[in-house]
């Protein structure tokens, strides 16, 4: 992507940098119904256009990815007759990363009687986002949570449960009331294998086809809607052409922009990028999520990052020692010399902060020298008071196996020393924007999950994305869509002309990567790009920063297509070809995440510019010229901005407190 | 600390493969066993060689995408913990380290230490599931579950499905991956319905697909990642039997 500097026009009344884009259209009508906020989603369900079940057979759906949300898809589709295919990089759907997610899963179940409520979640999960999300999504969002835990049940999922027999919950981080389901430390695992296991059954059942270590390198658009994909088969090298009715992306964040992140190494922005250079919008792609509670980098050799549950929040307290460069060993810093500066700061929520909130103080307290372990870039979560309340064995129960999991990476025994943690990217809410039915700004491309830019506005609170993932893929998109494909018999053959471009355009791509030839691997620029994008578009962004990443990466995307090495050639697994394609678009993506960044003068959630700030230091909103999704349209002399106003009629936008 | 690697490298399922020597320097204790590789690797591309070709994905023990035979044990030494998962610590300079692939007839090689373990989906889509449509499930309160099941259920259902088991087992069982899944449904009120025809078809496509026999031998608990209980193959076996003598 080349930007070409603009003289400045059409710039909104705070908005800055107008030289790296320009501003189009607003974007006014979200498809979502009017009315009681309470009965939009009946409304739409109503509303919406059926399929008769003869015609079901008859569409096809491609869906990319297959964790929570894509699997989830896939499996509710092919039960509801359409013919269904399915793609993964992984050699199995049961791999995606929602694996991985620790926590637990939101509902509005109220089982607990303690005051929790459909719009309680709604209205917390609104605060949380800091006033960035649609109030309509966010209210569906909380009402189908509750369908969602029937579901998993039904399925098998093997949730944690009380003596009677009945589901335990755990409060999270965000919230007051205790409304998270959860599976030990491994309820993302749980929830995949329950989605993934109906989506095997859809295969046995011949209404999905499952095409594993596949990568979508391209989307196929003709007649101005998307109409299929190109993929390259990973184990023979070749490149393949789907066709179908209608596309729908699930294929995740970005956070590995980052190249350190919680994510999977494989995750990548390859999909949703490539189908933003054909025409889909991306919405607020600077809202990146660091989350609090991670393991510390422990040198440069590092691959990832590995997070540690928030719900040790629940138990761990956080602390630093009070004074700067205390090098004493943690149980030798005695009681009144430490500072558990979250419950001092933060006395109603304590630990149970939000994320961003959390990171920050923790980025802060490091900044002040007060920093432990290697480099100082880290603090403590202590669980020796959990330990004396509730004795070890309780302990063991509730975490034993991140504790586990904390002592294979670390050696360090998290029952006899404080773990010692560090924010890492976790979540990228940003992603390509859809409208209230999940459809992009490409007519019959449908973005679910983590793909697209989320219920979740600034800041996504802790189990809110295991839910999110599963209202889109079991409950929303398999109605929304068929509003779509109810049209279907006017959609006419898809242009010849339209899939050669594609293949030509993967291909192409494919050999230049495999020309370039030079001194450089893939992974090298991708560590840097990383070190570039967290030293300035990380958890504090400030106008200088952006404007100097904004320098930086046109550069190293420069050199890296001068100066990539990938060895082999395209034919046949290449573990190497895989991963300069997938830096290659981070290279690009970062550039408008940076964009993006500079351009929101405010700060709001994830999103922390240091400019704007309040006395205490905590983010100070600009609701009266940031209250937008900022939709961001590519092309060929840079991005244009399409601003969709956000409207509260429930919710008061107020100052996030959770002092 | 400096380290001999014998790596076996393969290329494609119809070459023969070999064991091939490379040398690692400077390696640091708090690596992870594939940072080590990743380093090998990143050499190998800068000398023009081909690198290492493995499979790995989340890194963090859950996803079960990476495997290989450590030293002649599947995921290495450490109990209870994924390759990925492994450590540097845990080897010491000199060392001398063989790493092979999973070594199945139903797992085929597909490059150096990439294996097809496709197979499992399939004894998945046998019948390793509930039959339960989306927006058809009753309240999630309306059948109690007692909490030993639940919690027993959960036990078996921690596998990850990464095929150690296999490997590990001298008749190439996939019997411990079979039975945690009957096991995790079979225990369940909600698994009732399906349990013995579930039962039934997954032991026999685990038959078709060329895994061996069980022998007890147990080779598959002792280096499961996730230490899914033996007794998992006594229960799918009870209830394979139920299912067939009827």
């Amino acid at each position: 992507m080349k930007i070409r500097r603009r003289p400045q026009e059409n710039q909104g009344a705070a908005s800055a940098a107008t030289e790296y884009y320009r501003v189009g259209e607003p974007i006014r009508d979200t498809k979502a119904p009017d009315g009681p906020i309470e009965e939009r989603w009946d409304k739409r369900r109503f509303q919406a256009k059926l399929v008769n079940p003869v015609n079901k057979r008859k569409l096809t759906i491609i869906v990319v990815g297959t964790g929570l949300a894509g699997g989830s898809a896939a499996a509710t589709l092919g039960e509801l007759g359409y013919k269904v295919k399915s793609f993964c990089y992984q050699d199995s759907p049961r791999r995606a990363h929602s694996i991985a997610a620790q926590g637990g899963i939101n509902a509005a179940k109220n089982y607990r009687g303690d005051g929790d409520s459909v719009y309680r979640l709604f209205y917390d999960t609104v605060k949380g986002g800091d006033y960035r999300a649609r109030e309509s999504n966010v209210y569906r969002l909380a009402q189908v949570s509750v369908n969602i835990i029937d579901q998993a049940v039904a399925q098998g999922v093997p949730f944690a449960r009380e003596y009677g027999g009945l589901l335990d919950t755990r409060s999270f981080g965000g919230t007051q009331v205790s409304r998270t389901f959860y599976a030990r430390g491994q309820t993302g695992q749980q929830l995949l294998l329950g989605a993934y296991q109906a989506l095997e059954r859809q295969v046995a059942a011949g209404n999905v086809e499952v095409h594993t270590r596949h990568e979508m390198l391209e989307l196929i658009v003709s007649g101005g809607r998307a109409r299929g994909i190109v993929v390259r088969d990973m184990v023979t090298g070749e490149i393949e052409t789907h066709l179908a009715d209608a596309v729908v992306l699930a294929s995740g964040g970005y956070g590995n922009v980052f190249y350190l992140s919680t994510n999977a190494k494989g995750c990548n922005t390859t999909a949703i990028w490539r189908a933003h250079k054909k025409g889909a919008y991306f919405g607020n792609p600077c809202y990146t999520q660091i989350h609090p509670t991670c393991i510390p980098q422990s040198g440069d050799h590092q691959s990832k990052l590995t997070l540690m549950s928030e719900s040790l929040r629940n138990d761990g307290r956080v602390w630093v020692p009070k004074r700067k460069g205390d090098n004493r060993a943690p149980g030798d810093i005695p009681e009144d010399e430490r500072d558990y500066y979250l419950e001092r700061i933060y006395p109603s929520f304590g630990n149970l902060v939000p994320r961003d909130i959390a990171s920050r103080a923790a980025k802060n307290v490091c900044d002040e020298g007060r920093g432990v372990g290697p480099g100082g870039l880290g603090v403590y979560l202590d669980f020796a008071d959990a330990i004396k309340r509730m004795g070890r064995e309780a302990v063991e129960k509730k975490y034993g196996n991140l504790f586990e999991m904390y002592e294979r990476i670390t050696g360090e025994n998290p029952y006899e020393v404080p773990m010692r943690i560090y924010p890492a990217v976790h979540y990228t809410m940003g992603g390509l924007w859809v409208d209230y039915d999940l459809q992009s700004t490409i007519p019959g491309l449908f973005v679910i999950g983590e793909a697209n830019f989320s219920d979740h506005g600034a800041n996504r609170l802790g189990a809110s994305a295991l839910m999110q993932g599963l209202a889109d893929g079991y409950f929303v998109l398999p109605t929304t869509i068929g509003d779509y494909l109810a049209g279907a018999g006017s959609f006419g053959p898809v242009d010849e002309a339209d899939v050669a471009e594609a293949r030509k355009s993967v291909q192409d791509r494919i050999e230049k990567l495999l020309s370039v030839n030079g001194n450089r691997t893939a992974d090298s620029f991708h560590r840097e790009l990383g070190r570039i994008m967290w030293d300035n578009c990380g958890m504090e962004r400030t106008e200088a920063s952006l404007r100097k990443a904004l320098e930086r990466i046109p550069e190293l995307r420069e050199e890296f297509w001068n100066n990539v090495k990938v060895p082999g050639d395209a034919e046949g697994l290449n573990q190497a070809l895989e991963r300069a394609g997938r830096v290659a678009d981070f290279l690009e993506l970062a550039e408008l995440m940076c964009i993006d960044a500079l351009h929101r003068t405010e700060s709001c959630g994830g999103h922390f510019r240091a400019e704007s700030q309040d006395a205490d230091g905590e983010a100070l909103r600009d609701d009266e010229n940031f209250a937008y999704v900022a939709a961001w349209e590519w092309t060929p002399d840079g991005p244009v901005l399409h601003k969709e106003e956000l409207k509260y009629e429930y919710v008061k936008m107020t100052q996030r407190s959770y002092k | 600390m400096n380290l001999t690697l014998k790596i076996w490298r393969q290329n494609g399922s119809s070459d023969k493969g070999r064991m091939v020597t490379y040398r690692v320097e400077d390696v640091s204790p708090d690596m992870s066993f594939l940072e080590m590789l990743d380093v090998l690797n990143e050499r190998l591309i800068l000398e023009g060689e081909d690198p290492v070709a493995f499979d790995h994905d989340c890194r963090e023990g859950i996803c079960g995408m990476c495997g290989m035979v450590i030293n002649g044990v599947a995921h290495g030494e450490q109990k209870l913990t994924t390759t990925c998962q492994l450590h540097m610590r845990h080897f010491k300079d000199g060392d001398v380290i063989t790493i092979e692939p999973w070594r199945s007839a139903a797992f085929p090689v597909i490059k150096d230490l990439v294996v097809d373990r496709s197979a499992f989906d399939r004894i998945i889509q046998a019948g390793g599931f509930i039959s339960v449509p989306a927006g058809s499930a009753p309240d999630a309160h309306s059948i109690p579950v007692p909490k030993e099941d639940a919690d027993a259920a959960f036990d078996a259902a921690t596998c990850i499905g990464c095929g150690a088991c296999v490997a590990a087992c001298p008749n190439g069982s996939a019997s411990l991956f079979t039975a945690a899944k009957i096991m995790h449904l079979g225990l369940l009120p909600q698994g009732q319905p399906e349990r013995e025809s579930r039962a039934k078809a997954m032991v026999e496509q685990m038959d078709a697909e060329g895994f061996g026999g069980c022998t007890n031998t147990g080779e598959c608990t002792a280096v499961c990642p996730k230490g899914i209980p033996f007794e998992a193959i006594a229960r799918m076996n009870a209830d394979y039997l139920k299912a067939v003598s009827k």
